[in-house]
C-alpha cells in the first residue's frame, strides 16, 4: 500500500519539487530526440533514394518513363529490362569472371597482407620503421601516378630479357590476368597498403603472450603464426576480405588497365549505354535513336544487377564491415 | 630468467628479425618491382617521348617539352586540374566537418542507431569503384533533380538564405561554396563512410569519467564537446583528413585522371600522361604533406 502511495507523485509534482528543472530536462531531451530523428531521416533517406529509384525504375516499361503520372510505382510491371540488361552486358559470363577474379584476387591479397601485417606487428628487424613509412608510402601514392609505366611494363613484359632470348620478343601481358596476380602476390594490389595497416593494428593488440608459450614449448615462428595467431585474427581477416571482394567486384580502374578484354560486370556497366545502342542496331537492322530516358533505364537496371550480390553480402555480414575498422583501433 | 646468456638472446634476436624479414619479404619485393621501379620510370618517362615499336618501345629524352605540352598546349588540362583541386579542398573539409558530426549525433542513444550506422556506411560499398562515375552521369537523376529544383526555387531554404545573402553583398564567394558544399550534400555524404566509422571508433574509447569530471565542473554539453571530445579525437582528424584527400584522388569520377586516361591509352601519348600525373601528384602530396604537418601540431596526443 505504502508503494502506491509513493507512485502518485505524479510528474508534474515531482516537476514542481525540482523547481521546473525536471520539466525543462524532458522538454530538451524530446527536442533533442526530434531534430536528431529528423536529421538522422533525411541523411539517411538522401543515401537510399537513389537505390530505391532505381529498383522503381527498374520495372518500368519505356511507356511509363514518359508517363507524367508515374512517379515511383510502375502501372505496366514488367521484368523485360533486367532481361535486356542482362543479355547486352553478357551478365552470366561477367558474373561468373567477376566472381571468380575477385574471388581469387582478394584471397592472394589478404593472405599476402596478414603475412605482412603479423611481420610488422611482433618482429623487430633493422629498418622497420622505413619500411613501414613505405607502407604509409602505398597507401598515399595513388595507383594512377604508375599506372602508365605498369601498362608498358606489362604489355612488354619481360624478367632480366630471359624470355626475349627464348621467344624472341617480350610478351605482351596486357589483357590478361598473370600481372595483375603477381601485383596481389607483391601486396600491390587494390588498396593492399590499407589492408596491411588494418592487421598490423589488430595484431598488435592481441596479447603476446600465447605466442610466447608457444615458443618456449618449441614451437616454430611460421607454425606458431598458422595455429595460433591466425585463429585469433579471423575478425580482421574476414573484414578485410569482405571489402578486398568488394572493392574490387566494383573496380574499374584496375580492371580496364590489365583485363581490357576480359568480361567484368565492373568494365560492362560503364560501357552500357553504348552497348544499349550497338545491341538495338543488331537486332532491328537499322540505326535507332534510343530516348535518354530509356537508357538511362537500362542503366539503372544494370547497376542494380552489378551492386545487387554485393548488397546482399552487406546485409548479412554487416558487422564485419563495419566493426572491423573500429576493431583495429587505428591512430596516428 | 632473460639474462641465459648474452650470445642465446643474440642469436633469438637475429633469428627474430631473420623471421620478421620472411614475413614481410612479399612485401619488399612488390614494393620494389611494382611501386619503387614503375615510380622512377614514370618520373623518368614524363621527360622523354615514347615510341612503341614491335616488341620493345624506346624513351627519347625531350626536356621538359612534355611539362609545357600539358602547360600550354592542351586546352583543358590546366583547367581540369584547378578545378579538381578546388573540388578536392571544399569537399575533403565538407566530409571531414560532415563526417565528425554525424558521428557525434551516431555516438549518443537512441533506438534504431544499428540501422543508421548501416545506412550511412552502406556508399562505401555501394559507390565504390565505377559506381561512382555512374551515379553523376545518370541523366534520369539529374533531370530530377533539375525539376525539383525548378519547383522549389524561391521556396528552398537555402536559396531564400542565399538570396538574402548575396543581396546583402558580404564574402559572396565564400557564401557560394558553402552553398555549392550544401547543394552537393548527396556526394559528401556518400564519400564519408569510412570517415564516419573512424571518428566513432575514436568516440567510443573517451572514457565517460572526463566527462563526469567536465559536468561535476559545470561543463555545458557544447563546451565539453570542444574541451574533451574535440582534443581526445583530434589525431583521428589526421588520419581521416589524409584519407579522404588521397581517396579523393582516386575517385573513378576524377576529371583529370579521366583526362589522362583518356591521353595515355587513345593517344598513346605516354610521356605527356606521365608528365600530367607527376604535376598532379606532386601537387596533391605537397598539399597533403603541408596541410597534415598543420594539422599534427594542433593534435593532442595524452599522455
Amino acid at each position: 500500500m505504502i508503494n502506491v502511495d509513493i507512485k502518485k507523485d505524479t510528474f508534474w509534482d515531482r516537476n514542481a519539487k525540482s523547481g521546473g528543472y525536471l520539466f525543462r530536462k524532458k522538454a530538451v531531451e524530446v527536442t533533442v530526440a526530434i531534430c536528431r530523428f529528423i536529421l538522422l531521416f533525411g541523411l539517411s533517406f538522401l543515401i537510399l533514394q537513389p537505390v530505391l529509384n532505381k529498383i522503381s525504375v527498374s520495372f518500368m516499361t519505356e511507356e511509363d518513363l514518359f508517363d507524367p503520372i508515374v512517379i515511383s510505382i510502375p502501372v505496366h510491371f514488367t521484368t523485360a529490362n533486367y532481361t535486356l540488361a542482362a543479355e547486352i552486358m553478357n551478365y552470366k559470363q561477367g558474373f561468373l569472371n567477376s566472381l571468380v577474379i575477385s574471388l581469387t584476387t582478394s584471397i592472394v591479397q589478404i593472405a599476402m597482407c596478414t603475412l605482412v601485417g603479423y611481420g610488422f606487428a611482433r618482429f623487430k628487424f633493422p629498418l622497420k620503421k622505413l619500411w613501414f613509412a613505405f607502407v604509409m608510402l602505398v597507401i598515399v601514392i595513388p595507383p594512377q601516378v604508375i599506372s602508365n609505366s605498369l601498362f608498358l611494363s606489362f604489355r612488354f613484359f619481360d624478367i632480366f630479357g630471359i624470355i626475349k632470348m627464348i621467344k624472341g620478343e617480350s610478351l605482351n601481358l596486357r589483357g590478361s590476368i598473370i600481372p595483375y596476380y603477381m601485383m596481389c602476390l607483391g601486396c600491390m594490389g587494390l588498396k593492399d597498403g590499407l589492408y596491411i595497416y588494418m592487421i598490423r593494428q589488430f595484431f598488435r593488440n592481441i596479447p603476446v603472450d600465447m605466442e610466447e608459450a608457444a615458443y618456449v614449448d618449441g614451437c616454430g615462428m611460421l607454425r606458431t603464426f598458422v595455429t595460433i595467431m591466425l585463429p585469433e585474427a579471423k575478425p580482421i581477416i574476414t573484414s578485410c576480405f569482405l571489402f578486398s571482394f568488394v572493392w574490387q567486384w566494383t573496380d574499374g580502374f584496375y580492371s580496364r588497365m590489365f583485363l581490357g578484354t576480359t568480361t567484368l560486370v565492373s568494365t560492362s556497366i560503364s560501357r552500357i549505354v553504348d552497348s544499349l545502342g550497338a545491341y538495338m542496331q543488331r537486332i532491328l537492322g537499322v540505326t535507332v535513336t534510343i530516348s535518354q530516358a530509356y537508357s538511362n533505364c537500362i542503366l539503372s537496371t544494370g547497376t542494380l544487377m552489378v551492386v545487387g550480390p554485393v548488397l546482399i553480402l552487406y546485409l548479412f555480414a554487416q558487422r564485419q564491415f563495419v566493426e572491423s575498422i573500429s576493431s583495429s583501433g587505428i591512430k596516428m | 630468467m632473460k639474462k641465459k646468456s648474452g650470445h642465446k638472446l643474440v642469436g633469438l634476436e637475429k633469428r627474430k628479425a631473420v623471421a620478421g624479414y620472411c614475413f614481410i619479404a612479399p612485401f619488399i619485393i612488390g614494393f620494389l618491382v611494382f611501386m619503387i621501379r614503375p615510380f622512377f620510370q614514370s618520373l623518368y618517362m614524363s621527360f622523354t617521348t615514347v615510341e612503341l615499336g614491335a616488341g620493345k618501345f624506346d624513351m627519347i629524352w625531350c626536356g621538359i617539352e612534355n611539362y609545357f605540352f600539358s602547360f600550354r598546349k592542351d586546352p583543358d588540362y590546366v583547367r581540369l586540374l584547378t578545378e579538381e583541386l578546388l573540388r578536392m579542398v571544399l569537399y575533403s573539409f565538407a566530409i571531414i566537418v560532415f563526417s565528425f558530426f554525424v558521428s557525434l549525433i551516431l555516438n549518443q542513444k537512441f533506438h534504431g542507431r544499428a540501422l543508421v550506422r548501416a545506412v550511412f556506411f552502406l556508399p562505401v560499398i555501394l559507390s565504390s569503384g565505377v559506381m561512382l562515375g555512374l551515379e553523376s552521369n545518370n541523366q534520369l537523376v539529374a533531370t530530377l533533380q533539375q525539376t525539383v529544383e525548378e519547383a522549389t526555387v524561391g521556396i528552398s531554404v537555402t536559396d531564400g538564405l542565399k538570396t538574402i545573402l548575396t543581396t546583402a553583398g558580404v564574402g559572396t564567394r565564400a557564401f557560394e561554396w558553402v552553398f555549392e558544399v550544401i547543394d552537393n550534400i548527396y556526394d559528401v555524404a556518400l564519400a564519408s563512410g569510412i570517415q564516419i566509422i573512424i571518428f566513432l571508433s575514436g568516440l567510443q574509447t573517451i572514457p565517460k569519467s572526463m566527462y563526469e569530471a567536465a559536468d561535476i565542473e559545470g561543463c555545458t554539453a557544447w563546451e565539453s564537446l570542444w574541451k574533451v571530445t574535440f582534443p581526445m579525437i583530434s589525431s583521428l582528424f589526421l588520419v581521416n583528413w589524409v584519407y579522404t584527400v588521397v581517396d579523393f584522388c582516386m575517385r573513378s569520377d576524377n576529371e583529370v585522371i579521366d583526362k589522362i586516361q583518356k591521353i595515355m591509352i587513345e593517344q598513346q601519348n605516354y610521356g605527356a600522361a606521365s608528365a600530367m600525373t607527376w604535376i598532379y601528384f606532386l601537387i596533391v602530396i605537397a598539399f597533403v604533406g603541408v596541410t597534415s604537418l598543420a594539422i599534427s601540431k594542433g593534435v593532442y596526443y595524452g599522455d
